[in-house]
């Protein structure tokens, strides 16, 4: 094609390019910046929601009970007790029944488990099931955990509908962890005649230890911030008790909703307040994540 | 610590340890089991959601048509004039919906090309991370500042109903940014880098490269988490129950109240509705849809994805 072009046509163009590049040029700039303001107006927002939840919530947060005392009809008194020590039993039910189950299924699916179908099907259902909305785990929470078990809307119904919403994000990230064990630490410790069993208890866990803490704590942040699937359990919004396993139980996050969906104008300072106690707590386990990834990481 | 003792001995050890094999075997087979037990709780929790859940929607179907269901326009299942058109509550997702995704596709998009083709590595190790962030803020905290901030702030500007579809919808937007975000971030970098440069090659811009080579390169990827997106915010409950509001009306108005299907399950499942009633049995019914909706995106969005990836490796 090219060589039919005239030798001055090929020049004209040329001259026409050069014109053209700078307003081209010039766009790519206006664009980047275009970029740039979508990317920070989810970080401003981000930024604005922090600052509007501290500057409602951070006075009624400070009073003394807020933390210590139980729920009040009463904007201005009480405290949210009962909903933290719900959040936190919910959490350590969901670390003692995910990270044992997560963890074992990993494992299978990395090490044990024959490439054909069968492991295939597993494989797409976990990745489905990441996907599954929280309030249908509810369902499924309600008609097991509730009925078909009897334990009714107690913390333990709620406790295992947290930790089923959970398994598959540490399911997918142990398996990271796992794939990223390098595959000459096996083959060592097979050539030193270990079984796979021990080959895998003792250094593929070990080396993966971070990785899969890093999920588990990721995965616990959001089966404590979640509330659509213990509303359908059944939480409640008020509780004068700290609850036992199989008794009512509370949620920061349903604290929250409850506090909201009140008329009453004080009612927005202490859900605001509320919401710092649970951002604190999420705040602490990522913490935590951090350190154990910066402690435990074998360099 | 043994090994150090026993190696003065390690051949009578060793003829040992190949005595034990047997017990070994059935050790790791054991083994083997268990963690195969464990891979298999994923199994039965999808099949506990779908024999539940169709179980008692089948109930649901006795009583109600499927007629009554689809065709009606009218979902009043809580006054004395019994509807069941589900259409309301559909309307209601759809609208918050889209209004989500037009906040989070554009969003979502330039923070994956900005973080992709832009910024410097350091400067994109701290900004995405931080944009993810968004996606680890509770979704009861979004509907707090959706009814208590953006609500107000917008009414100043349009004429609102206290709870609206806008709200909700856009704090729904912002939310679900990571989640196109970061897909499509990882579509963008796997297009290769030939590609890009056969273009600079051809005396093009940066920012034509990127519409005209990179984007549709990784169209796929980035059709993927949309897809992705959608589902999601088809699935979310606490913001729209918060900021939306429980009114369903088949409206495009988005200064309206409307209720969404998960809004309806969070409203009906707090008022205790007694198992077996026929309350109760609207909540699977609505379920059921919900489930049967995101699966399908879900399975549309790993088939797209699947489809792009086999496409460079």
């Amino acid at each position: 094609m090219a060589t039919t072009y005239q030798r001055d046509d090929y020049l004209d163009s040329t001259a026409e390019f050069t014109d053209n590049i700078d307003k081209r040029e010039a766009l790519g700039k206006v664009f980047e910046i275009l970029f740039l303001l979508g990317l920070l107006v989810g970080l401003f927002v981000l930024a604005l929601l922090l600052f509007d939840i501290l500057r409602d919530g951070l006075g009624r947060f400070l009073t003394p009970d807020f933390l210590t005392e139980t729920p009040s009809r009463f904007p201005d008194e009480g405290g949210i007790l009962p909903a933290i020590i719900s959040s936190i039993i919910l959490g350590i039910v969901v670390i003692l029944v995910t990270v044992p189950i997560g963890v074992g299924a990993a494992l299978y699916l990395e090490e044990y488990a024959p490439r054909n179908w069968w492991t295939a099907i597993i494989e797409i259902n976990i990745s489905n099931l990441a996907g599954v909305p929280s309030i249908v785990y509810g369902l499924l929470g309600l008609g097991v955990f509730n009925y078909l078990l009897g334990f009714g809307p107690a913390l333990i119904s709620g406790a295992l509908t947290l930790s089923l919403l959970s398994l598959p994000v540490i399911i997918v990230t142990a398996r990271e962890a796992i794939r990223a064990v390098p595959n000459s630490l096996r083959y060592a410790s097979y050539g030193l005649g270990a079984t796979k069993w021990k080959t895998i208890s003792s250094h593929v866990i070990p080396y993966a230890v971070p990785g899969i803490l890093t999920g588990v704590i990721i995965s616990i942040s959001r089966a404590i911030g979640d509330a659509a699937s213990l509303i359908v359990v059944g939480a409640v919004g008020f509780l004068t008790f700290n609850p036992g396993l199989f008794q009512r139980f509370m949620a920061l996050p349903i604290q929250i909703y409850s506090y909201i969906t009140r008329p009453e104008p004080g009612f927005a300072n202490a859900a605001a307040a509320t919401i710092i106690a649970l951002l604190l707590l999420i705040l602490a386990l990522n913490g935590v994540a951090i350190y154990i990834r910066q402690r435990f990481t074998i360099h | 610590m043994q090994n150090i003792n026993s190696q003065d001995d390690s051949f009578s050890r060793f003829g040992d340890s190949l005595e034990k094999n047997a017990s070994d075997d059935i050790l790791e087979k054991i083994i083997g089991v268990i963690l195969f037990a464990c891979a298999f709780v994923s199994v039965l929790t999808t099949f506990g959601i779908v024999l539940i859940i169709f179980q008692e929607t089948f109930g649901f179907f006795q009583e109600v048509s499927f007629a009554q269901f689809f065709l009606d326009t009218k979902w009043t299942p809580l006054f004395a004039d019994k509807h069941f058109g589900v259409w309301p509550l559909i309307n209601g997702t759809l609208l918050t919906t889209a209004i989500a995704m037009a906040v989070a596709i554009p969003l979502g998009l330039s923070s994956a090309i900005y973080l992709s083709e832009y910024a410097q590595p350091k400067v994109a190790a701290i900004l995405r991370p931080a944009v993810e962030l968004l996606a680890g803020i509770p979704t009861v905290v979004y509907g707090y500042f959706a009814l208590l901030f953006i609500t107000p702030l917008l009414r100043n500007v349009f004429p609102l109903e206290l709870f609206n579809a806008l709200s909700a919808g856009l704090m729904m937007g912002v939310m679900i940014t990571p989640t196109v975000g970061s897909i499509s971030l990882d579509a963008i970098k796997s297009v290769p880098r030939s590609l890009r440069e056969g273009a600079y090659a051809l005396g093009i811009t940066k920012l034509e490269a990127i519409f005209k080579v990179v984007l549709p390169a990784a169209l796929s990827g980035i059709i993927a988490s949309i897809i992705l997106g959608i589902s999601r915010a088809v699935g979310e409950t606490m913001t729209v129950v918060i900021a939306a509001g429980q009114q369903p009306r088949i409206t495009v108005n988005f200064a309206e109240s409307v209720e969404t299907m998960t809004a309806y399950m969070a409203q009906i499942s707090g008022g205790d509705s007694p198992r077996g009633s026929l309350n109760f049995k609207t909540l699977y019914a609505v379920g059921a849809l919900l489930f049967l909706i995101t699966l399908a995106l879900n399975i549309i969005s790993y088939w797209v994805a699947n489809r792009f990836k086999e496409k460079y490796d």
